[in-house]
């Protein structure tokens, strides 16, 4: 069981590696900073100058090893238009992401399990065949539409809630919404196909034989059977959490992580698009890892080790 | 069920091939019918879009600015009304729509390209080509797509053969992992090993035997790839980082038509409306063909 | 005159990591232990022995599906390589293989005809026209008629698809076919038809078998010799009388004895196998059967016996016998 966890804790790292040289690689193969952030007609010497300052001149090897040497000791680089740290403006916003994510999420769980659950059990009938339809409504619904629409109705038609920006509480309801229906509808269909798979198992009917109340197994047995691999989902709706605020929070004008990426790619601060992918990836690779520990802790089977390969042939 | 025999030897006699199909569309829900009609109806538009459009897409009239659609109380020289400089919607809702299928259409087939590819390598050679394809797939899956596009794209510039060379690597992972899979198990204990017994080679093995077996599952597995492939261009062409003017692309007309929300909200509804229609036609197609091909995939 | 296929201490072992607590130990899993066999042209060599004995790995090593860790394999003179060169594939004219499951080997979406001219286009002898045409002739002759052959796989019985593999496995006219289990997976009657077709195609074709089974009834109908395995060895090699009518290795004896309509039928087993079949993993010296044979001794132990000729025309690897040291075919003291 241990050699599990440190087996995917060191695919972690390499992913980690991986995604960090592949920012080092795009973006310093891209053409010269120096001539994008100072304008193409700037004097040679301040071109220069430029790039000294900012270590562009070394051989490319050289600002490989000194990109990594940087990353250990702490020091992500300096944000090309305003100068702070590119980290510190970065984890400046994530509040305010988070602001959004969490209560997204939960919503998502909620909704998205009660509603694939619900439909599981009432299969094949009206009410299951209009979940579906809505759930892939929901997911095929780009999140801006949504938002757009949303804006449209709530704020502008019927004047309820705000369109944009982050002054008070009520200017988080829209973007909270959008930001989880989306992957409510994805984890509504996962679940109930999850449910439907359990619920075929022989040791399902065996149990509702037994004489127990159909409440009773839905509970105790057909839902924990299916929680197992519905896990494996929850690991990916935290990235697709992620790929959404970027989205919505432009939708929305909300001033959180997703949007300073897309004005820092927009204006090609290096720093700062390097912080945040760190930052992305090492939360997936943290997301994954925590469902790959509840996934091994859930399910007995990975639990005690076993493979199918006894002592005896 | 009719074994496919059959239906090859009826298909063969003209006029029968009619009494072949028409028992496989009346069993087919109203709903997936529709969809497949609406899908027909957007290629056709995205095919004979210069024969259709009334204006082209960037024909300017200025006198016309902002213009309501006909139902709301506009003109019927612009059905679908006007955006801010005069052009009109319709023609650029036609345009659009033949762009963002074109971008999805190429990636998509990229993708499954590259991935089938990928996967046939992974199983074919086993030992270290194996581990880097998986290592490659784990890292594909882990990143969210939008954020390594993004990066990439703002970096490496917007011209579309780039866009669409980037939107290809989107979903690769999934074609690469259902070749692999089944190849192997065709390879270890299937016809594929009964074939290389009999002397074929590789080549042989893979085109001739292999991908014809695999195709229902990857079929089913791009066809619901490919509204993702949609939306994915649409989000990126609204935040301004897709298809860039003078081209119009349905997620690019939401993201400009965005600031008039307030005054004049057609010009991001229409193509709003044609996204999500689109998308959904094409998912729930994608999700009954994987029900009529391969149950056992759910 | 030069055996078919001659087989000279063949061995295939694999390096197996066991867990053990956190950590792997490594192991030798002894699939094929170094045996060593003839097989003349026209003729059948059974194979018999318990699951993991070896059968199907030995079979794949004669084919060169798999390089063998040690010996070699003669086919018509010359090694067999297992490299999948040109060459290889050349090969598989001469050597064809029969499975145990033949669904598995077909192809779903292509007509059995197709599948049986599959090999003539592989190696490119004669057009279109001369394939279709062989391929109709022999799936005649093998019991197919007509109204098949634009069949699927899946459209077929049991029967009537291994007729399919074994037409797609002759149209070659190979000298060797090796046959894996062929009529496990059938119903009595139908694997009696089978092997009736098979040694009607020996007859008419003089293609030479290697017949693999743990059924030890279907074995001593086709069989001209049959040898017994036990963990990647071969314990004893006979024709099918000699074998069936006074088996002389204590595990042949367990083999045939078990089975109530071989052998003596008034008298009863003289002793019953104990114990689960053995590990292949955990082999130790000596004799490989010395966990449950019930006149082992501590020669057993020690040394490993060779397969040496006893009488006329036999093998049999066991101290024992041949020595009158002990009667092995006197009752022994059950082992509990």
């Amino acid at each position: 069981m241990t050699r599990f966890f440190v087996i995917r804790f060191l695919r972690g790292l390499l992913t980690l590696f991986l995604v960090l040289s592949f920012a080092f690689v795009i973006l310093r193969s891209t053409g010269d900073p120096a001539m994008l952030i100072m304008s193409a007609d700037a004097p040679p010497e301040a071109l220069e100058a430029f790039r000294k300052g900012w270590g562009l001149d070394a051989p490319l090897w050289q600002q490989y090893l000194g990109y990594f040497k940087n990353l250990l000791q702490g020091n992500f680089g300096y944000s090309m238009r305003d100068k702070s740290p590119a980290m510190d403006l970065v984890l400046a916003r994530i509040p305010a992401t988070l602001t959004l994510a969490l209560p997204a999420l939960v919503i998502k769980l909620v909704i998205g399990i009660s509603a694939g659950v619900f439909a599981a059990l009432h299969r094949n009938t009206w009410i299951d065949r209009l979940l579906i339809s809505m759930s892939i409504a929901g997911y095929t619904m780009p999140s801006f539409v949504l938002g757009l629409v949303l804006v449209l109705v709530f704020a502008v038609g019927l004047g309820w809630l705000p369109s944009g920006g982050d002054a008070t509480w009520q200017h988080a309801i829209l973007p909270i919404i959008t930001l989880s229906l989306g992957g409510a509808a994805v984890l509504a269909r996962f679940t109930r196909s999850a449910m439907l798979e359990v619920m075929g198992q022989p040791y399902i009917r065996t149990a509702s034989a037994k004489g127990l109340v159909w409440r009773r197994v839905v509970l105790d047995h057909a839902m924990p059977n299916a929680a197992i691999p519905t896990l494996t989902v929850i690991g990916f709706m935290v990235g697709s959490l992620i790929a959404g605020a970027v989205v919505v929070e432009s939708v929305f004008s909300w001033p959180g992580v997703g949007r300073l990426l897309v004005t820092s790619v927009a204006n090609r601060d290096l720093a700062v698009v390097q912080s945040l992918l760190l930052l992305v990836a090492t939360t997936m690779v943290c997301a994954n890892l925590l469902v790959d520990a509840l996934y091994g802790w859930m399910d007995p089977r990975v639990r005690s080790g076993q493979t199918g390969q006894g002592k005896t042939a | 069920m009719t074994a496919p025999s059959q239906i090859q030897d009826s298909a063969k006699v003209s006029g029968s091939f009619r009494s072949a199909v028409w028992p496989l569309v009346r069993s087919t829900p109203l709903l997936i019918r529709l969809c497949a009609v609406w899908i027909a109806v957007v290629l056709g538009i995205a095919l004979l879009a210069d024969l259709l459009a009334p204006y082209s897409y960037s024909q300017l009239d200025l006198l016309a600015r902002l213009t309501p659609p006909v139902f709301w109380g506009g003109t019927p020289a612009h059905w679908l009304g006007t955006d801010e400089l005069g052009r009109d919607v319709l023609s650029r809702l036609i345009f659009s729509v033949r762009i963002s299928l074109l971008v999805g259409f190429i990636s998509t087939l990229l993708s499954a390209t590259v991935g089938v590819m990928m996967g046939f390598a992974a199983a074919h050679f086993r030992g270290w080509v194996e581990q880097v394809v998986l290592t490659l797939v784990d890292f594909q899956a882990s990143m969210p797509f939008m954020i390594t596009a993004l990066a990439v794209l703002a970096f490496f510039g917007n011209t579309l053969p780039l866009f669409i060379a980037l939107l290809g690597f989107y979903g690769w992972e999934r074609s690469a992992r259902i070749a692999r899979g089944l190849t192997i198990a065709a390879n270890e204990h299937g016809y594929a090993a009964a074939v290389y017994d009999l002397g074929a080679s590789p080549w042989r093995v893979y085109f001739r035997h292999i991908l014809p077996n695999i195709a229902s599952t990857l079929i089913v597995s791009v066809t619901l790839t490919f509204p993702e492939v949609i939306l994915l261009e649409s989000g990126l062409s609204f935040l301004g980082l897709g298809v860039q003017p003078p081209m119009t692309s349905l997620g690019n007309m939401v993201g400009y038509g965005r600031e008039y929300l307030q005054t004049a909200p057609w010009i991001l509804l229409a193509p709003s409306v044609l996204i999500v229609a689109t998308t959904f036609s094409v998912s729930m197609l994608g999700d009954w063909l994987r029900d009529r091909l391969d149950p056992t995939l759910n | 005159m030069k055996p078919l296929l001659e087989v000279h201490n063949l061995t295939q072992h694999y390096s197996v990591a066991v867990p053990e607590g956190w950590r792997q130990r490594k192991a030798t899993l002894r699939a094929v232990d170094g045996i060593s066999f003839n097989l003349a042209a026209g003729q059948t060599l059974g194979l018999v022995g318990e699951s993991g004995c070896g059968k199907s790995t030995t079979a794949r090593l004669v084919l060169g599906l798999m390089p063998p860790t040690q010996g070699q394999v003669l086919f018509e003179g010359h090694p067999v390589s297992a490299q999948r060169d040109a060459a290889w594939r050349g090969l598989r004219r001469r050597m064809q293989m029969v499975y145990q499951n033949p669904l598995g080997a077909l192809d779903r979406r292509l007509p059995v005809i197709t599948q049986v001219m599959e090999p003539l286009r592989i190696h490119a002898m004669g057009d279109q026209n001369e394939h279709l045409d062989q391929a109709q002739t022999l799936m005649a002759s093998l019991g197919l008629p007509p109204s098949l052959w634009q069949r699927y796989p899946h459209e077929l019985s049991g029967g009537q698809r291994q007729r399919v593999v074994l037409s797609r496995a002759l149209i070659l006219k190979p000298s060797l076919l090796v046959c894996d289990e062929p009529v496990s997976a059938l119903d009595v009657s139908i694997q009696a038809q089978v092997i009736n077709l098979l040694q009607d195609v020996q007859e008419r074709m003089g293609v030479a078998y290697l017949f693999i089974s743990h059924d030890l009834k279907v074995v001593r109908q086709v069989s001209d010799q049959v040898a017994v395995m036990y963990l990647g060895q071969i314990v004893e090699q006979a024709a099918p009388h000699q074998l069936y009518g006074e088996p002389l290795h204590p595990y042949s004896q367990a083999l045939v004895w078990s089975v109530p309509s071989l052998g003596q039928r008034d008298k009863k087993p003289l002793w019953l196998l104990q114990g689960e079949p053995p590990n292949p993993l955990m082999v130790q010296s000596g004799c490989v059967f010395q966990q449950r044979c019930p006149h082992v001794q501590a020669l057993c132990r020690e040394q490993a016996p060779q397969l040496r000729p006893v009488g006329s025309q036999r093998l049999v690897a066991c101290h024992l016998v041949g020595n009158d040291v002990v009667d092995t075919t006197a009752p022994a003291e059950m082992s509990a």
